[in-house]
């Protein structure tokens, strides 16, 4: 079977005080291969939680995760991981650090070449390459990080926030190369993000999650993504659907904040 | 005290004169800033206050030493060289009092000096002459060649005409002229205002005494040998203290097991001076190279390991996910990922060991060794060439400055990444 399915995962973190945190409750998911799916939902509702148990740094107290009918039991190269900053390596150029993995693997540059240079030319910084990451630019340093996970030529990609620290031009340019990387490479993508619209841009699916325990609430699918790939993004953000759509989990999101926030009050 | 005062005074008096030189030629983007104080990057070292500072120094230093290499009217008064003259008024049992001179020749230490010639003179009392050294003072015997000598009760009742007693003292053009408990006069010279050169020597001698010792040598060795002997032991015990201490740092950084077992240890011995492990390792090894070495290696020891042991600990999690996820092995993490982020802690704690080492090694050999930089300041003290005992000191200075000077420069070229993740 292929594709990533995640069935009834908990997660409860024990605390140093004896009390204990359950950051999932009975989450169940599946993906087909290819798909791209937006995560959304309040701070502290277990999205990095959840992706770092996808990844595999973490195991679930419960359940368990299969991706292509094997068992997830900890990182592995057949899942990628975008991090929002600061995961480069800076001691390398961005081109070591964009062949790391092939390099990891043992691989001869006769191998893996062309493969990064094609890369480098996608997300525009073959001028760059040999110049060290700590002198480009947020955005740019982004594009290096997706660049160097593609690069890996992973089953799935899991991306926590990735554009979360760029301005929203550079933000929005991004998005138009993530669903341009998606549509060319066909990969199964999850992207965690904070913004109601880039989760409505970036997803063919988008999962809204609740907090305390953190659960699925409610899973749209959307056409906005398929509708993004190669065209204006603005003109998208135009379509009467997209303003309907995303009024409609802002309100849900307020409403999970307004409760967590009652609840916190009425607690203390 | 007074110096203190020139110094301040030249520090305040140069930055107003400074500031009303170069208000005009200086435009660059910190000049356009308006909000300077308390903004750190705006503050740069001056440098022409440096050289000013530098300069002052040797101004004071040559000042007060009578140095040839500043002008002889900015010398401070110097000691009164020269023959001294006063008078004595003596009594004796049954005869007038009677006036003779005493002339002083007052001369530079280390110089030929003869006793002036004088005429005796009339009366009873005959005129007198000695020798002082410049800084020093003498007992003057007056009596001796008067006719009435201490047994027809000799006594001198004035100096220069001033009434004088046993304890007592008079100042005279030339220098004080005291009485000691039992009669005898003691002429102590105008000492000015400059330094004795056995306290601290004008510059040149200083310059003098390197040229002669860097050609001669000291103690049976040649200068390079004494500083390159220093050096050597504190490279040699850095380098083992490295080759131990950042696999101990990496050991501690990776695994509970080292780090609760080396923990108690490092953090007690991390604040233990390495000074205070030099008789220790005395006793233990002897004064020989063995025990530098080992005592080096120590110092060196503990600050790498903790170096090291903070460089792991400070790998971002993101990078070592990342890299797990891109498919790296333990070992390959440890390797690309690992080592390259401890670098510029390992860097640091580096310079900060070669500084301790560098203080270190010159203590021991204070206390004891054959050769060394420390050694030839402490045999110098002994016989009090305080030339040497400068030049030594500005050596050992120069050479720890250049040693941290030659670790930045390393740090700059091996770990450009450094404060930058
Ligand atoms: N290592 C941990 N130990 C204890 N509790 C944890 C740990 N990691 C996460 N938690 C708790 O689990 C819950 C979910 O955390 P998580 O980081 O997954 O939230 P999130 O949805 O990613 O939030 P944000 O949007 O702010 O990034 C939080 O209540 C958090 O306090
Ligand atoms: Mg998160």
């Amino acid at each position: 079977m292929s594709g990533l399915s995640i069935n009834n995962i908990s997660m409860r973190f024990d605390l140093p005080n004896g009390g204990s945190v359950q950051a999932l409750k009975d989450v169940s998911l599946d993906l087909k291969e290819g798909e791209l799916m937006s995560v959304l939902g309040p701070s502290g509702c277990g999205k990095t939680t959840l992706l770092n148990i996808l990844a595999g740094f973490l195991a679930p107290t419960e359940g368990a995760i299969e991706l292509n009918g094997h068992k997830v039991t900890g990182p592995d190269a057949e899942r990628g991981m975008v991090f929002q900053q600061g995961a480069l390596f800076e001691w390398m150029s961005v081109r070591d650090n964009v062949s790391f993995g092939p390099r990891m693997a043992g691989k001869r540059e006769a191998e893996w070449g062309s493969n990064v240079d094609h890369l480098l030319d996608v997300v525009g910084l073959q001028d760059f390459k040999e110049k060290a990451v700590y002198e480009l630019s947020g955005g740019m340093q982004q594009r290096v990080a997706l660049a160097r996970c593609l690069a890996n030529d992973p089953d799935v990609i899991l991306m926590d926030e990735p554009l979360g620290a760029l301005d929203a031009l550079t933000r929005e340019k991004m998005q138009g190369l993530v669903l341009k990387l998606w549509k060319e490479t066909g990969k199964t993508i999850i992207l965690i993000t904070h913004s109601v619209e880039e989760a409505l841009l970036l997803g063919e699916r988008l999962l809204v999650m609740a907090p305390r325990p953190g659960r699925i609430h409610t899973e749209y699918r959307l056409p906005f993504a398929e509708m993004g790939v190669g065209a204006d993004l603005r003109e998208v953000k135009k379509h009467p659907d997209f303003n309907i759509k995303r009024e409609e989990i802002l309100g849900m999101i307020w409403d999970m904040e307004e409760e967590i926030m009652g609840r916190t009050e009425a607690a203390s | 005290m007074i110096v203190f005062a020139i110094y301040v005074a030249i520090f305040v008096a140069s930055f107003f004169i400074v500031k009303f030189v170069a208000r005009k030629t200086i435009t660059d983007y910190t000049s356009l800033k308006t909000v300077t104080f308390g903004d750190e990057s705006a503050v740069t070292p001056s440098r022409i206050a440096s050289v000013i500072s530098i300069l002052t120094i040797f101004l004071l230093w040559g000042a007060f030493t009578g140095s040839k290499i500043v002008p002889g009217f900015l010398h401070a008064p110097g000691p009164f060289l020269g023959d001294a003259q006063f008078t004595y008024t003596a009594e004796a049992d049954g005869q007038q009092a009677d006036d003779a001179t005493v002339t002083v020749r007052v001369f530079e230490v280390g110089t030929d000096v003869e006793v002036p010639e004088i005429e005796p003179g009339d009366g009873w009392a005959k005129n007198d002459s000695d020798t002082v050294g410049a800084w020093r003072s003498g007992l003057i015997r007056v009596d001796r060649n008067d006719e009435f000598g201490r047994d027809a009760g000799h006594k001198i009742v004035a100096i220069n005409g001033q009434p004088i007693e046993p304890g007592a003292s008079v100042q005279t053009e030339f220098g004080r002229v005291g009485m000691s408990p039992k009669g005898t006069l003691n002429f102590e010279p105008n000492k000015g205002w400059q330094m004795e050169p056995i306290w601290l020597p004008p510059p040149e001698a200083v310059v003098d005494r390197l040229g002669e010792i860097a050609s001669e040598g000291y103690r049976d060795s040649t200068l390079w040998e004494h500083l390159g002997y220093s050096l050597f032991r504190v490279v040699v015990g850095f380098l083992i203290g490295a080759a131990v201490g950042i696999p101990l740092g990496y050991a501690m950084g990776l695994s509970n097991w080292f780090r609760g077992w080396f923990d108690p240890i490092v953090e007690f011995m991390r604040p233990v001076p390495p000074l205070a492990l030099i008789p220790l390792v005395i006793i233990w090894a002897g004064i020989g190279e063995t025990g530098k070495i080992i005592l080096l290696f120590l110092a060196a020891l503990w600050i790498m390991a903790i170096a090291a042991r903070s460089g792991v600990s400070g790998v971002k999690i993101s990078k070592v996910h990342a890299a797990y996820s891109l498919g790296a092995s333990k070992w390959q993490i440890m390797r690309h990922v690992i080592i390259p982020n401890s670098l510029p802690d390992i860097f640091t704690g580096a310079r900060v060991a070669m500084g301790v080492c560098w203080g270190t090694v010159v203590a021991a050999e204070l206390v004891a060794a054959e050769k060394g930089a420390g050694m030839m300041i402490m045999v110098a003290s002994k016989f009090q060439l305080t030339d040497i005992v400068i030049m030594g000191i500005i050596l050992i200075g120069v050479i720890g400055f250049g040693i941290d000077m030659l670790m930045r420069a390393a740090e700059r070229a091996l770990v450009p990444w450094k404060g930058k993740g």
